[in-house]
Order: structure tokens, then sequence, then C-alpha cells
């Protein structure tokens, strides 16, 4: 585990160009020296979703390596609110030094939260920002919209003069309309170059070539079955952007009913492994990578710093949160847009 | 005798007419007797009726084969695992646990033939027989131990749940893999066509289930048993009903078919995900009740869930084609279940 750690760690900073330029994180060996004695919570939506699994080792790993006891709890559907409020009071009354915090309930969780911090603890919202971000010390999160915009511009290039006259599909995530659900699915449209209106929410677009939005709640039957809907609005369908790759097989199974899998240009979001493997096998034509065990490694190390010397992460230039970065998996480069290859997806790649 | 002691002279002046029941007149007592003696009757109704709406609304974008074989296709997982939650809810009984034994089943198709090697055909057998022992097992805790059903499927429902995905580690077999190395887990899945209407082997699966479920309940003295088990399981046993035999025999039935649905489900969604399904049990009830069938168990038809299921197709995908937000199908399906269980009560209401 711990050298799968380094070896994704190390390959994703070469990678996503994150040469810890804007912030400095302690080295291992001086938090090794302090970090006993110090407790960490992590708290992510669920347990099951192997982002989140992936999210655990990553933190377990580096925990152990610093000699920090790592505390893991999680909810046990994405959006139970209550159990998520409940581990961050559990975390107050143990005395942890910080929390890493996936939040289902982004604008709810603030209250308690933020009795976390006057109780002195050090939250770092880690892949979902909170609303407002700086209700949580730091976030360490993917670039959503970059992820987005990456897809976006891939297809669009791809497509050539044909993008004109483009039938798009947009799967997004749930009607509640998350932030990360939103970031992704303007991100893409903003790399297509279709003008988003409001970019807090999808939907309001008013570009003809968009078919129509559909939810999927990220999984392959919710993806099928949204994309039945869509294709029933349209069957002339041929761009489909879709919230995550489980909700991109099920659209693909829906497409293939129809004979159409192949005319048919799937762009997506995550990395994960079965994901990679499908743009390999030209299931998806493009997605763009994250990276979860990078985030909650760098999120333990922040927390060994701030229990060491009271110093809280900073984001990003330009940025609200501190960016973990992605990167563009495809099997067909296009110029303009930087990707890698799907040996070194996969190489990368989680769950 | 005496005059004054013929007491029973006075019998002639009562009423000779023997016992009978009340003659109730008019339309209403009609319809309620009509509805009491098929109770799939409501659901039809509104399930044509919706059709026709739509289809007058939409034409021929919803009133297509294509469509309307579509909506077959997507209700197919509520209706197997409906068929599964109507026998339990006719024994006076519900079924939490539906979904994660479905979803349970189809993990063990997968990860049997993936991890272990063995031959797709062996595992699916595993997979069905993984459903009917958790449905066994239910039955069991209900029938011999007596806990009441609700508990019993909650607590079995976070069993089965936490056991699939500490089983499956939460990973996803993918759809190509399944096609190259064990096609048979896609059987459900294969299509045909008739004209524009598209039908898969899960659809008929499903039909076919709910015709000889219908059969069975109808027509057999098993039937007969789970319908009297229901109604009143002290009567039935007195009757010679074997009270524990036939709840057991439910709840391994409706296991099995669960079994059948995660089958189904993999044809469907084209891969084992171990996070599908994770509402099967809700959407189930929500079909069977809207079909007419009582909480109260003992009376209601298996049409009824399956014309349930068929409802909320409808809407669901009728709205949608109708540019409706999703919160209005949600909305008015909560309509539908409050409806359908008043006049479940007011059929009840008999003697008037």
């Amino acid at each position: 585990m711990k050298t799968l750690l380094a070896g994704t760690s190390a390959a994703a900073l070469a990678l996503a160009g994150l040469a810890a330029t804007t912030t400095t994180f302690v080295s291992s060996g001086a938090a090794q020296a302090d970090g006993h004695g110090v407790t960490a919570c992590l708290i992510t939506k669920t347990d099951t979703n192997p982002f989140f699994v992936k999210m655990r080792e990553g933190a377990t790993a580096a925990a152990e390596e610093l000699g920090i006891t790592l505390n893991s709890y999680a909810g046990q559907v994405d959006g139970d609110h209550e159990t998520q409020v409940a581990a961050i009071e559990t975390c107050i009354a143990d005395g942890a030094s910080g929390i890493l915090l996936t939040a289902s309930d982004t604008s709810s969780i603030v209250s308690a939260v933020e009795q976390a911090r006057e109780a002195g603890l050090l939250v770092i919202a880690l892949d979902t920002p909170l609303e407002p971000i700086d209700a949580a010390d730091a976030t360490f999160a993917t670039d959503n919209f970059e992820a987005g915009r990456l897809i976006g511009a891939w297809a669009a290039a791809t497509m050539g003069d044909d993008a004109a006259n483009a039938r798009i599909a947009m799967l997004d995530l749930a009607v509640s309309q998350p932030s990360v659900g939103v970031l992704r699915d303007q991100g893409f449209l903003t790399g297509f170059g279709i003008d988003v209106g409001d970019p807090s929410r999808w939907g309001d677009e008013t570009d003809e070539r968009i078919v129509g939005n559909s939810v999927t709640q990220g999984n392959e039957e919710g993806g099928r079955r949204a994309m039945e809907e869509l294709l029933a609005l349209d069957p002339m369908v041929n761009v489909v952007y879709t919230i995550n790759e489980p909700a991109a097989a099920g659209a693909y199974e829906a497409l293939r009913a129809i004979g159409r899998e192949n005319d048919v240009l799937i762009v997506s979001v995550d990395g994960g492994c079965p994901g990679v493997q499908n743009v390999e096998d030209g299931v998806i034509g493009a997605t763009s990578q994250q990276y979860p065990l990078l985030m909650a490694s760098l999120g333990i190390q922040a927390i060994a710093q701030f229990a060491d010397d009271g110093t809280v992460p900073q984001p990003s230039d330009g940025l609200e949160f501190f960016n973990t970065g992605v990167a563009l998996v495809t099997a067909a480069p296009v110029d303009g847009v930087e990707s890698i290859d799907v040996a070194e997806g996969l190489n990368l790649c989680w769950g | 005798m005496s005059a004054h002691d013929d007491y029973e002279s006075s019998l002639s002046g009562a009423d000779g007419s023997v016992a009978e029941f009340e003659q109730r007149q008019g339309f209403l007592p009609k319809l309620q007797h009509a509805l009491h003696v098929t109770p799939a009757l409501v659901p039809l109704v509104v399930l044509v009726s919706a059709i026709i709406v739509f289809g007058l609304l939409l034409g021929q974008r919803f009133f297509s084969p294509f469509t309307l074989t579509l909506i077959l296709q997507q209700v197919q997982i509520v209706g197997i695992v409906a068929a599964a939650q109507s026998l339990v809810i006719l024994t006076a009984g519900i079924d939490l646990s539906v979904g994660a034994i479905m979803v349970l089943s189809s993990v063990v198709m997968g990860q049997f033939t993936f991890r272990y090697g063995l031959p797709p055909e062996v595992a699916v057998l595993c997979g069905l027989a993984c459903g009917a022992l958790m449905g066994f097992i239910n039955g069991v805790l209900v029938a011999r131990m007596k806990l009441p059903p609700f508990i019993v499927t909650l607590g079995m429902w976070q069993i089965v749940l936490a056991t699939n995905f500490l089983y499956s580690a939460n990973e996803t077999i993918r759809s190509q893999d399944i096609e190259e190395f064990a096609p048979i887990l896609q059987f459900f899945g294969q299509r045909f066509n008739i004209g524009g209407a598209v039908f898969t082997y899960g659809v008929i699966f499903m039909i076919a289930l709910v015709l000889v479920l219908a059969y069975a309940l109808r027509h057999t003295s098993w039937g007969r048993h789970v319908y009297a088990v229901g109604d009143d399981p002290e009567a039935a046993g007195l009757a010679g009903v074997n009270v524990s035999r036939t709840l057991i025999s439910v709840y391994v039935l409706s296991g099995l078919i669960c079994a059948f649905a995660g089958w189904a489900l993999i044809g469907r969604i084209g891969s084992v995900s171990p996070t599908s399904g994770q509402f099967a049990n809700i959407e189930s009830i929500t079909a069977v009740v809207i079909g007419g069938i009582s909480l109260f168990g003992g009376r209601g038809s298996i049409m009824g869930a399956f014309f349930g299921a068929l409802i909320v197709g409808v809407f669901t995908l009728g709205l949608r084609l109708a540019g409706a937000d999703a919160q209005w199908t949600f909305l008015l399906i909560g309509v539908l279940i409050i409806a359908a269980v008043a006049v479940d009560q007011w059929i009840r209401k008999v003697s008037g």
C-alpha cells in the first residue's frame, strides 16, 4: 500500500505539475517526530463508493507514515447528513486536531463545522467544497470545472467543424444540483464553446445544440434510464456528457440497445479503473481523471503540520481551493488539449 | 290449555323471513363490489387513462411502439421485484430486503464467475441459490421465531447490503468483460424487435412471471393458502393450513424471484454494479400499493402490482417527455399512493 501511495503521489505530482509551489507542506520526517498523540478524523459521504474507499486508503497510509491516529466515519448513503454531523461531534469530543470532510450536504453541515473550528480543530473539505467555501479552513479538491472544461474542449476538437451541429445529451448527477455536478456540467459546456448562462446552475442554457438534461444519481442504472429519456426526445444525439463513468457505462448500454454506440462521443469525469478501461475499449472517448488518494494524503499531512505549528494550508494561485490536479485520459489526443494516454491513466486510476 | 297460557300465539305476529345479506342498490355499492372482486381494476383504469392522456399530449413521441416498449424495459426490474413483494404483502408481511437480495445475488453471479473462475452457468445457479437462502432466513425468522416481518427484513436489508459491499469491495464488473467471458449473465438483456417495438428477454420474463404467479395464486391450493394466511393466520391454521410452511415458502420464493431480478439487472445495465438497486424496496412497495394490494394482507392481485409498476413507468417517462421537472413525477406518485390506499380502505368497508 505504501509503495502504491508513494508511486501514485509522485507520479500524480509530476504529472499535474503540482510541485508544491503554492503550498508548503512539512516533510514527512519532521511531522513524524511530532505526530504521536495527534488524532485526525476522516468523514466521507459513504464507505462504499470506490472513490471514498481510495480516499480512506490514502489517509490511512499517510496517517500510519506520520504516526497519527486516524478515525474514519462515513454516512450510510450519499446524502446521509445526520451521520456526518454526529461524526463531527464525536471528533470534537475525541480531542482530534483536524477533520477531513467530504460533505453530503454542503450548506447544512456548516454550523457543525463552525463548532469544530471554534473548538480549535482544523477542518479541511476534501473533494467537495462547502457552501460558502470559506466555511472550512481549507479545501483540497479536484478542479471540477477544469475537469469538465477538458472533456468539453476535447469533444469539440474531436468533432471539428461538426461541433456546430452537435446534438448534446447532458447526463447530470441529481435534481438538487450539487456543486460538483454543476461545475463539471458548466465546465464541459464552456470547453465545448457553449454559453452557460448562470454558471451556478445547469439547465438554464438556451443553445439549441443541447437536447436536454437528465439526472443519473451517478450510477449505471440511472445512466441508462437518463440516456433512454434523452434518446426519446432526440434519437440523433451524438455527444454525451456524463457526470461520472458508471453513468457513462449505463448510457453506453442504452445507445447500444438502439445500435448507435459507434457514432456517439461519450465523455466523462472520474478516472476510476473500470472507467479508464472503458476509455481503452472505446466506450468512453475521454475522461478527466482525479486523484482521491493524493487528496487524502495531502490532507493528513496538513493536519500533522497544523498540530505541529498551527500552519493553515493555503489555496492554489487564482483558486479558492488547493487544486489536487486533474488530467485528461484519452486514446485519441487532440491538438490544444493536454492529455495522458490510457496506459498512464490505468497506472494512476483508483477503485 | 287455557287461552292465557298460549305463549306461542304471539309468534304468528313475528317477521317470518330468515336472516339475509343486505342488498344495497345504486352505482357506488356496485362499483365497490366490483372492486372487491377484481382489485386490479383501479390500477388498470389509471394505467389506461394515463397512456391515453400522455398519448394525446405528446402524440407520436409517446404513442409509438418504441416508447411504449421502452417503458416495459424501464420497469422490468421493479416489476419483477414487485412480484416478489406482492407475495409477501399478500401474507400481511412486508419485505424491505428485496433490493439488497437482488443486488447481492447479481454480485454473487458476477464474482463467482470472475473471482473464482466458475463456469458462468454454475455462478448463475449459485446466485439464484443465494437469493433463495436469504429468503429462507427471512421466512424462518418470521414464521418460526414469530418476529414481525418489518423488523426481520429491516435487519436483513442492512445485513445483506453490508455483505454485498464487504464481499464485492464495491468493484464494478464491466459490461465488456461480461460480454466476452460470461455472456449468459447478460441473457435477460438480449433484444428482439417486432416492428418498432423492442422487447428484451427480461421483459418477457417479467410478464411470464406475473402470469404464472397470477395463475398459481388463484388456482392452486398453495395460492389459496397464501391468501388465507394473509387474511387470518389463526383461522387458516384451524382450517388445516400449515401456516409456517406456507410463510416460509413465500419468503423463499420471494428471495428466488429477487435473485432473478438481479440476473435481469445485469442484462439491463450491462455490468455488475454493487451500488445499483438502492431504492428497489421502496419502488416495489410503491408499485404494490398503487396496484391495489392491501398492506393488511389477504387481498389484491399480482396483476395489480404489475399495473402499479407500469403506472410509475408511464408517469416517469411521460412527464419527462412533456418536459416537466422530475420532482413532479415524485409528487404525482405520492398522490397516487395515498389515493390507492384510500380506495383500499373504502373497499374494505364492504359491509357498509
